[in-house]
C-alpha cells in the first residue's frame, strides 16, 4: 500500500491526542480526553451538547491551545498555533455552521487563504481545474462558478469537503455533518466518506444521532461531562448501550402514544403567503390544520419556511394572503398578544432571541408572558409573593434545575432554560401549541422530558404543531407529519404509515405520489 | 438660468467637478477596502483635515510639496493605525471611535494651525500638467488633461483598488474577512492582520486626501476646511455598494453637483445661496436612500472579530 493519498498527499497513519486538557471560565471543558483514529477508518465522537466534543475538536485544529497534553501525529508531536499549523498537518475540519462566504463563488472560497502561483495574482483557472479533479474522484458535484449564497445546503456542505481536500487534509474533522441533511444527502455524503477511507483518509465523525454513528463509524468514542467515559468497536454495540453512556442512564427512546382522541379542529391555515427576511416569498400557500388532541409533526430540511410558520402564526410577521383561523376565530392579521389571548402558547426556535431574556431572573422570564395578569399583578404593582410561589411550583413540576428564582437566566444550561419556557407555556393550558425545534441543542435527558410534556399535552387535549429538523422527533411524537419544501405543503401522511425513505424524498422536494 | 448653459459655463462645471472629485476618491477609495474588511472608519474626517494641516505645513516649512504629501500620508497611517489599535485590537465600538478620531483629528489640526501659522496662508500648490496630444483635444482636452498630478492619481486609484480587489489573493482576503471572518479565520487567515492593513490603507488615503486640498486644489489651510467632505466620502461607499466603480460615479454625481451649485453663485443667479450649498448634500440623502443594495454590504461591517463564536 501506497503511503500517499490519491490527492498526492502524506497519509496520517495514526493522530493521537493524550490527557487533553482545556479548562474555560468556571468550566473544565476537556478532563484529560485521550483520542485517536488511524487511516483508513471513521472514528465516531459520541456526545450530548456541552460534552465537550467540539472543543477537543478545535484544539485539533488549532483554534484553541491545550492547557495540558500532547497531540501526535504519526508519533511526532505537533503543537498548534492557529488552523494553518493544523492544515499544515494535513488536518481539515467541516464545520457544523459552514466556514463559507456566501458573496463569492465556489473557486473563490476554495482559493481563499491559498498561495497562488502567480504570486500576489489569483489563480482561479488552475483552482478550478484542480477542483474539478477532486469533485469527480470523490462524487461531490458542483459547479465552481456558482457563488455559494445560489447553492443548496448539501452542496455547500460538498464545497467544504472540497476545500479540505484541496488542502490536502489526510484527516478530516466532520462536525455535525448531518444536521442540515435530508436521509437521501445523508447517504450520498456517506459514500463519499466511505470512499475517502478507502483511500486512506481517516475521519472523525462527531453526531448524537446514535443510528448514524452505529451505520458508518467503525469506533465510538463517548464523552459526557468533558470526560471520555469509553471507547469501543461500533460493531456490536446497540442504540441503548450508546445512549445510557452519552446520558448516564438509561434512556427511553421510543415512547408508548395511545391513539390520538381528535377533537375539533383548533388551528386552520388557509393558503398563507408570508415575505422572508430577503423580501421574496417564504412561504407559498401553505395549508394546514391542527385538530384538538393532535401532534402534527412539520418536517423539512433548514430554511424551506419553518422559521417564517412559526414566526407568522405567533403573529410575530406579517401574513400577505390567506387566513388563519384559531379556536374558529380570524387572528391572521392580529397581534402575537392576540394570539397569545386566544389560548395559543408559543416556543420559539430561538430560545435565547425570542423565548427569554438572558440577563433576566428565573421569575421573570417565567412570568414574561402573562407578567400584567393576575395573580402576578394587582393594579399594575407586582404581587411578587405570588410570583415567587407560581414560579416555585412550575420550577418544581418541570423539574428545571436553578440554583435559585432569582438566578439570571444565562446561568442555566440549554436543557433548563428550554423546561423553563416550556413551563411558561405549558402551564397556561393552551388550547393550541406552536413548538419550534423545542429540543435544538437540548441534552437527550431533557429532551426525552420535554417529549414526554408534549404527549401529556396531547392527551390534555391541546392541538400542537411540532415543528422541527430532526425526523427523529418528528416520528417519535407526530400524528400526523406534513413535509415543506420552499415555502410549500409537499403532502401530509399520517405517521404511522410514513417510511423514512418516503419523508427524505418529501423533503426534497419529491411530492408525494398517493393521495 | 440662461446664462447657466452656455458653453463655457458648461466646460467650466465639468472642470471643477473633476476636480472637486479628487478628495472625495481618495477618501472613499480608502474607506472602501476598510468597510470591505469589515471595519467601519468614520474618522476619515479628522484624519482627512490633519492630512491637509500636515500636508500644508510640511509643504510650506520645507518648501518641498512632495515631502508635505509624504507627511499627510504618515499622518494618515498613523491615524489609521490608531483606528485598527482601538477597533480591532480592543474591539471598541466602530462608530463611536470613528466619532473620536474625527474630534481628534479636528481638534489637534485647529490646535497646531493656531499655534503654528496662526493665520489664512497660500501655497503654491502642485501645477497642472498638460497631458500630450490628447491635451490638445479641442474644448474637452483642457478639461480633461489639464489637471496637476494629484488628480489623475485619484482617478487611476479607481481601477487599481478595483483589480486589487477582485484580481489577487489580498483582495480576496479582505472580502472573505469583510463577509465572513470566521471562516476566513479557519482557512488560517490572519483577520486582525487583513483588517489592520486595510485600516492604514485607509488612513493614508484619507490623509493624502486631506493634503489634495490643501496643497493641489484650494492651495490653503483653514480650520475645518474639509467640511463634511469626510463624512460624504463614508456615505459615497454605500453609494458605490462597496465597489470602486460605483464609488466613481458617485463621486462625480456629487462632485458636479457641487462645481454646479459653485458656479450658480459665481453666475449671481438668483437661487437662496444656502439652497445652492445644500444641494449636494440633499442629493447624499436620496442617493443613499434609493441606491443602497444591501445585498453587497459586507456582513461583517462594524462587527468585532471574536474567535471561536459561532
Amino acid at each position: 500500500m501506497s503511503n500517499l493519498l490519491p490527492t498526492g498527499q502524506p497519509r496520517i497513519e495514526e493522530m493521537q491526542m493524550l490527557g487533553i486538557v482545556k479548562r474555560f471560565p468556571g468550566v473544565l471543558a476537556n478532563d484529560h480526553v485521550d483520542f485517536d483514529v488511524k487511516a483508513g477508518e471513521i472514528h465516531a465522537l459520541l456526545g450530548e451538547n456541552g460534552a465537550g466534543k467540539s472543543t477537543l475538536m478545535r484544539q485539533l485544529y488549532g483554534l484553541y491551545r491545550p492547557d495540558e497534553g500532547k497531540i501526535l501525529i504519526n508519533g511526532v508531536e505537533h503543537v498548534f498555533r492557529s488552523p494553518q499549523d493544523a492544515i499544515n498537518a494535513g488536518i481539515g475540519m467541516i464545520h457544523q455552521h459552514f466556514m463559507l462566504v456566501p458573496s463569492l463563488t465556489v473557486v473563490e472560497n476554495v482559493a481563499l487563504g491559498l498561495k497562488s502561483s502567480r504570486g500576489p495574482l489569483l489563480d482561479l483557472e488552475r483552482v478550478e481545474k484542480r477542483i474539478l479533479t477532486l469533485a469527480e474522484q470523490y462524487r461531490l458535484k458542483i459547479d465552481p462558478h456558482a457563488y455559494v449564497w445560489q447553492l443548496a445546503v448539501g452542496e455547500q456542505q460538498r464545497v467544504e469537503i472540497l476545500k479540505a481536500l484541496y488542502r490536502g487534509a489526510a484527516l478530516l474533522i466532520l462536525d455535525e455533518p448531518t444536521a442540515v441533511l435530508t436521509p437521501q444527502e445523508v447517504d450520498d455524503l456517506f459514500l463519499t466518506f466511505r470512499q475517502m477511507v478507502t483511500d486512506g483518509h481517516a475521519l472523525i465523525f462527531i453526531s448524537h444521532k446514535l443510528h448514524e454513528v452505529l451505520d458508518i463509524s467503525h469506533r465510538v468514542t463517548v464523552l459526557r461531562d468533558g470526560a471520555t467515559v469509553g471507547t469501543r468497536p461500533t460493531a456490536g454495540a446497540t442504540k441503548a448501550e450508546l445512549a445510557q453512556m452519552m446520558v448516564g442512564r438509561p434512556v427511553i427512546l421510543q415512547y408508548d402514544r395511545p391513539a390520538p382522541k381528535l377533537g375539533k379542529s383548533r388551528l386552520k391555515v388557509n393558503d398563507i403567503y408570508v415575505a422572508g427576511d430577503r423580501g421574496s416569498d417564504a412561504l407559498r400557500g401553505v395549508s394546514l390544520e391542527v385538530h384538538a388532541g393532535e401532534i402534527l409533526g412539520l418536517a423539512g430540511v433548514s430554511g424551506n419556511g419553518q422559521r417564517e410558520l412559526a414566526e407568522a402564526l405567533a403573529g410575530l410577521r406579517p401574513i400577505r394572503q390567506g387566513s388563519v383561523v384559531l379556536n374558529g376565530r380570524d387572528v391572521t392579521h392580529d397581534s402575537p398578544l392576540a394570539h397569545i389571548d386566544a389560548g395559543q402558547s408559543y416556543i420559539p426556535e430561538e430560545r435565547m432571541r425570542e423565548g427569554a431574556i438572558k440577563d433576566f431572573s428565573v421569575a421573570d422570564n417565567f412570568i414574561l408572558e402573562d407578567h400584567g395578569k393576575r395573580p402576578y399583578s394587582r393594579a399594575t404593582f407586582f404581587d411578587f409573593k405570588a410570583i415567587a410561589e407560581q414560579t416555585r411550583k412550575a420550577v418544581e413540576a418541570y423539574s428545571v434545575k436553578t440554583p435559585s428564582l432569582d438566578t439570571p437566566l444565562k446561568n442555566l444550561s440549554g436543557g433548563n432554560i428550554q423546561k423553563l419556557i416550556l413551563a411558561r407555556e405549558l402551564s397556561r393550558q393552551p388550547s393550541v401549541l406552536i413548538a419550534a425545534q423545542p429540543t435544538r441543542g437540548v441534552d437527550i435527558g431533557a429532551s426525552e422530558y420535554i417529549h414526554q410534556r408534549l404527549l401529556q399535552q396531547r392527551q390534555a387535549g391541546t392541538a400542537t404543531l411540532l415543528i422541527s429538523e430532526d425526523l427523529d422527533e418528528i416520528l417519535a411524537l407526530s400524528d400526523r407529519i406534513a413535509v415543506i419544501y420552499e415555502g410549500k405543503i409537499v403532502g401530509v401522511v399520517n405517521a404511522n404509515e410514513a417510511s423514512v425513505e418516503q419523508l427524505g424524498l418529501m423533503m426534497a422536494g419529491v411530492a408525494e405520489t398517493h393521495a | 438660468m440662461g446664462d447657466l448653459f452656455t458653453l463655457p459655463v458648461l466646460l467650466g462645471i465639468l472642470y471643477s467637478g473633476i476636480r472637486l472629485a479628487t478628495p472625495y476618491l481618495y477618501a472613499a477609495i480608502g474607506e472602501t477596502f476598510v468597510q470591505n474588511s469589515g471595519i467601519f472608519n468614520l474618522g476619515v474626517e479628522g484624519i482627512m483635515l490633519m492630512g491637509a494641516y500636515v500636508g500644508f505645513f510640511v509643504g510650506m516649512t520645507t518648501g518641498s510639496l512632495w515631502l508635505g504629501l509624504l507627511g499627510a500620508a504618515l499622518v494618515g497611517l498613523l491615524m489609521g493605525l490608531l483606528m485598527a489599535v482601538v477597533s480591532v485590537t480592543f474591539k471598541a465600538e466602530q462608530g463611536i471611535s470613528g466619532i473620536g478620531l474625527h474630534l481628534f483629528g479636528m481638534g489637534l489640526s485647529s490646535l497646531l494651525f493656531k499655534k503654528t501659522l496662526g493665520g489664512v496662508e497660500s501655497i503654491s500648490g502642485f501645477q497642472p500638467i498638460k497631458i500630450p496630444l490628447l491635451g490638445d483635444i479641442p474644448l474637452l482636452g483642457d478639461v480633461l488633461f489639464n489637471h496637476n498630478l494629484l488628480v489623475y492619481v485619484a482617478f487611476l486609484l479607481v481601477p487599481i483598488a478595483a483589480f486589487v480587489l477582485y484580481k489577487t489573493t489580498f483582495g480576496l482576503k479582505v472580502r472573505s474577512v469583510g463577509q465572513n471572518p470566521q471562516a476566513a479565520d479557519s482557512l488560517g487567515i490572519n483577520v486582525a492582520q487583513i483588517r489592520y492593513t486595510t485600516v492604514c490603507i485607509g488612513g493614508t488615503l484619507a490623509g493624502i486626501a486631506g493634503a489634495s486640498l490643501s496643497i493641489a486644489l484650494i492651495n490653503l489651510f483653514q480650520e475645518n476646511m474639509t467640511n463634511g467632505m469626510g463624512f460624504i466620502a463614508v456615505a459615497l461607499v454605500y453609494f458605490g455598494s462597496w465597489r470602486p466603480g460605483g464609488v466613481l460615479v458617485g463621486a462625480l454625481i456629487f462632485s458636479f453637483v457641487n462645481a454646479l451649485q459653485l458656479w450658480i453663485q459665481v453666475k449671481g443667479i438668483n437661487l437662496p445661496s444656502d439652497l445652492a450649498v445644500m444641494m449636494p448634500y440633499v442629493l447624499t440623502i436620496l442617493a443613499l436612500a434609493f441606491a443602497v443594495r444591501r445585498a453587497r454590504q459586507p456582513a461583517a461591517l462594524s462587527k468585532p472579530f471574536e474567535r471561536g463564536e459561532n
